[in-house]
């Protein structure tokens, strides 16, 4: 029966979207991280996403995260001499993180996550009413 | 007599497998909204249901000479074409789900399901009328 692929469809659709949703809190919530366990300051982090079968039918494609990618940009170079992580200069690298960008990301994922919830509860009411064949 | 009646549950029944198969593609064009270079597939519905009551599955199917041959799985067991659709706005990454198309017609097909086991149901009761002959 097809229709009980969409429930694994948007399952790891929602999967996925709630791992980018993550991202996006741990971007945000280290926009000021100046060092980390590397020593260097934190990179923004960026989920990638692959097409995923799903199930023995074909056209039954979900979702995967295939890779959490690190953004490649400059840090931003900020000037704080009394900063003890500052250079020579008196300049302290700051994360690369884009408060900006990671708020739409952050709108994005939970509208697509929403619509994943939508659909499954569509999914759902059809396979009721079809249980409901012939009473 | 009874094949006239056989005969119309089989176009329902064809109807909804149908249906159900296009609501797995319109729910993997959903869910894919975000992937890059995913391309949004659908297929012609009417020209599908019209092949299926041709009676046309034209299926290829995978000779097996020997019971210790593996069996070919259908992984599409109505043998549809599906297609992709054509790309109204792509996006810069290559994507080409349009959330508006899809949720349209997401909507437009679950109904004509829902639209489609309500006739089911219909028919069954016309009948059970004609048996008890009130």
């Amino acid at each position: 029966m097809s229709l009980f692929n969409v429930f694994s469809i948007a399952g790891s659709a929602m999967l996925a979207q709630s791992q980018r949703l993550n991202v996006v809190a741990s971007n945000l919530a280290n926009a000021n991280s100046t060092t980390s366990s590397t020593g260097q300051p934190y990179r923004a982090r960026q989920v990638v996403f692959s097409a995923m079968p799903v199930g023995q039918s074909a056209g039954a494609v979900g979702v995967r995260v295939a890779k959490i990618v690190e953004d490649p940009t400059p840090m931003k170079m900020v000037y704080d001499p009394g900063n003890p992580l500052a250079n020579a200069k008196g300049y302290v690298a700051m994360p690369n993180v884009n408060p900006v960008e990671e708020m739409t990301n952050m709108i994005s994922a939970s509208r697509s996550y929403q619509n994943d919830v939508d659909m499954m509860n569509t999914a759902k009411t059809l396979l009721l009413k079809t249980l409901s064949l012939g009473q | 007599m009874t094949t006239q009646l056989d005969e119309k549950l089989r176009f329902m029944v064809s109807d909804l497998d149908l249906r159900a198969y296009r609501q797995q593609l319109l729910s993997s064009n959903i869910a894919n909204a975000d992937t890059p270079n995913y391309k949004a597939k659908d297929i012609d519905f009417a020209a599908e249901l019209h092949r299926i009551q041709q009676g046309g599955t034209s299926r290829l199917k995978l000779e097996a000479t020997s019971p210790r041959h593996l069996p070919a799985l259908a992984a599409n067991p109505l043998a549809v074409r599906v297609r992709y659709r054509q790309p109204i706005q792509p996006s810069i990454d290559g994507n080409t789900v349009d959330m508006d198309v899809e949720r349209g017609q997401f909507t437009d097909n679950a109904i004509h399901y829902q639209f489609v086991v309500d006739r089911v149901n219909g028919f069954f009761r016309t009948m059970l009328t004609a048996i008890k002959g009130q």
